[in-house]
């Protein structure tokens, strides 16, 4: 029998390799004679075990890890004799990490050859667009808002709601806008799924378009993620032969255009209005809201623009029913999140779960602590206009409004560690830089403000009369919060304060004791 | 199976230059695809094109410079014979990646952001892979360079040198 080898595409694994291991494999099965088939997939999220290879066998998928191009040879025996090995780490699914997990977004990322729609298919891939399309509009509209699904991007509007209102805007046409403008550090979620299974994407933008009346739509991808952009286009392709895009989409009266447009580094890009410019053609400069995109967005008309984990949850919410997916989270923050674990981290990887697990348990247990195995000092939650939290804060569980009160936000899910040699100051410096660099510049306190906050910073660093200086960057942080137009400026304040509340010692010189004279 | 880039572009060309632009000018908001298909071709953005992705495009030239300079990918003469970019955000910095740029610029001499006395290296920062879990990372004309160490690191310079 045909061995069947599957070997990673996601770019994280290509990055440590996972291409070269895949030719190995190949060249040390036709040296030893025996037929093999690679798949490739997209990644199971077990990022500290790329490449991780799994092989099929009567038990289910067995995985090996991390795999080497040396050890392809001696993997390989392991594999065709059912024969241990160092690396063999046993039955993918009855892997603890994957175990603990709760999958629904992710059931089918690293499992299934991202470029097969048939692959798809027989996973349960358009089950959730067959039930829509049963449904109508109204009552798709009331399950996406029952399921309690809030915006993913970060800012955690619900997504019923937005979907409501540009199906009751008329207009001779609107438009379905993906955001894949994913530039925030610790985060690679909408990465993983466009490389890893990017018809769900697309099946969930196909459900938005039907739902509000839509006929065109743009997955706006960000130029730093070239596989990304190449899954998403190959998807799409793959989708219209299938007649899951294009006109009378699966059989219905439903048509349904997706066009990938490549975005060119602009970190603002990922500001819905700023991304509708930059679509447009224009330079990325922030809109003031109202009006709303709902009411008033690409090309003037009415838009749904979501992030790609918003659209990747729709699937699952139409096929299983809202039920399902709110019976998972807490408070108001209902269903899973993917959670991506990076920076410093032992075991960093996407972990998908339902809210209200407490971030002391994501750092600590799921993550394992630092890979450098120093003590784990400061956590950076969100990106980089997330708060950075302390050990004393880790009992916060992950929700949105739990986040909140604390000062901080959950973001688009990214947690970055950082161990007990990382200062602080430059922390908030590099935030204040950060965003000086990528301000659009429409907005003063996030244009000058930035530039004065990171100045004033170096002051600090520098010594230069600290406490009034501290003084003038909390005062400066909350011009930019309440005056700002968007995130960038708004939110830049939340790693700057958060360093200096949390971690004030870093920033005042301790007290010096007076020498005796001698 | 593993993409190697060798970056190979034309030299400008008005006549070519006209091509790229007609074949993408009809798509609503174009500006951006003609100036990533410019650029995919002619390794940056010939000012000469500046006026005729306007006319195009029947916008001013003013605002097409503005998107030009608007967006960090936007190159406005060629880069060196090799990119190496290495990933400067939070997640990359928590793994070491401070000493690694830093390591990087001793070796090829230039700063972030600038490219070799012999045209042969153009250094740039790049604000996150998506790579976070396998930090530090890199890219060299595209190809992708994660648990970045001194040891990969100095193999991927030395790579770009050649």
């Amino acid at each position: 029998m045909k061995m069947k080898i599957f070997v990673p595409r996601d770019a994280a694994a290509v990055a440590v390799g996972a291409d070269e291991v895949a030719t190995a494999f190949e060249q040390i099965a036709q040296k030893r004679g025996l037929p093999i088939e690679i798949v490739r997939t997209g990644s199971r999220g077990l990022c500290w075990l790329e490449p991780m290879v799994e092989v099929a066998t009567p038990e289910g998928r067995v995985a090996y890890g991390p795999v080497s191009t040396e050890d392809v040879a001696s993997v390989f025996e392991s594999m065709a004799s059912n024969g241990p090995h160092p690396l063999r780490l046993g039955v993918a699914d009855e892997l603890p990490w994957l175990k603990r997990q709760t999958r629904l977004t992710f059931a089918r990322c690293g499992v299934i050859d991202p470029r097969s729609l048939d692959d798809y298919r027989a996973h349960g891939g358009y089950k959730g667009l067959e039930r829509a399309l049963s449904l109508g509009s109204d009552a798709i509209l009331a399950e996406v808002t029952a399921s309690g699904l809030r915006g993913r991007g970060g800012a955690g509007f619900p997504t019923g709601i937005k979907w409501k209102t540009v199906a009751q805007t008329k207009a001779d046409r609107k438009f379905i806008v993906c955001n894949a403008d994913e530039g925030d550090s610790g985060t690679f979620a909408d990465r993983m799924i466009m490389e890893g299974d990017p018809f769900l994407v697309i099946e969930g933008m196909t459900t938005a378009a039907i739902t509000v009346g839509a006929t065109k739509g743009y997955i706006y991808i960000r130029s730093e993620y070239p596989h990304a952009i190449e899954a998403m286009k190959a998807a799409i392709i793959a989708a219209e032969r299938g007649g899951y895009l294009g006109s009378k989409i699966g059989g219905s009266t439903y048509s349904f255009d997706l066009e990938v447009r490549v975005g060119a580094g602009a970190y603002v890009c990922g500001e819905e209005t700023s991304l509708l410019e930059s679509l447009e053609g224009r330079r990325g400069l922030v809109r003031a809201k109202p009006p709303l995109p709902a009411h008033h967005g690409l090309f003037g008309k009415p838009t749904v623009i979501n992030n790609v984990l918003s659209f990747a949850a729709i699937p699952f919410i139409l096929s299983e029913g809202a039920r399902a997916y709110a019976d998972f989270g807490m408070g108001r923050s209902r269903g899973t999140m993917p959670i991506q674990l990076a920076g410093n981290i032992r075991q960093g990887g996407l972990f998908e779960t339902a809210f209200g697990v407490t971030l002391g348990e994501l750092v600590d247990d799921i993550g394992g602590g630092t890979f450098t195995g120093r003590p784990v000092r400061a956590v950076q939650v969100g990106g980089p206009l997330g708060a950075y939290f302390p050990r004393a804060l880790f009992d916060t569980p992950f929700d949105y409004e739990a986040f909140a009160a604390r000062d901080g936000l959950i973001g688009h899910g990214g947690i970055v560690v950082f161990d007990d040699s990382v200062d602080m100051r430059k922390q908030a410096r590099f935030a204040m830089e950060f965003c000086a660099v990528e301000s659009c510049g429409k907005c003063t306190p996030c244009r000058i403000g930035s530039t004065r906050g990171v100045e004033t910073i170096e002051k600090i660093i520098r010594g230069e009369r600290v406490s009034e200086n501290l003084a003038l960057v909390e005062d400066l942080c909350n011009t930019m919060k309440f005056g700002s137009l968007c995130a960038l400026g708004g939110f830049t304040p939340y790693p700057v304060l958060s360093a200096l509340k949390h971690f004030r010692e870093d920033f005042v010189p301790a007290p010096t004791t007076l020498q005796a004279a001698e | 199976m593993t993409a190697v880039y060798e970056p190979c572009y034309e030299p400008w060309d008005e006549t070519r230059g006209a091509e790229i632009i007609a074949e993408h000018a009809r798509q609503e908001g174009a500006t951006l695809v003609i100036l990533h298909a410019l650029q995919e071709a002619f390794g940056y953005i010939p000012e000469a094109a500046i006026p005729m992705v306007a006319q195009a495009l029947n916008l001013s030239r003013a605002e097409v410079h503005g998107v030009f300079t608007f967006y960090h990918d936007f190159r406005h003469k060629p880069a060196g014979r090799h990119v190496l970019k290495l990933c400067r955000a939070e997640a990359c910095q928590a793994a070491g990646g401070d000493a690694l740029a830093a390591r990087a610029e001793a070796k090829l001499g230039v700063s972030l952001g600038n490219t070799t006395a012999d045209d042969r290296v153009t250094l740039e920062p790049i604000y996150c892979l998506g790579l976070c879990a396998t930090a530090p990372s890199a890219m060299l004309d595209g190809r992708l360079v994660g648990r970045l160490d001194e040891k990969r690191l100095d193999a991927l310079v030395a790579e770009a040198q050649r």
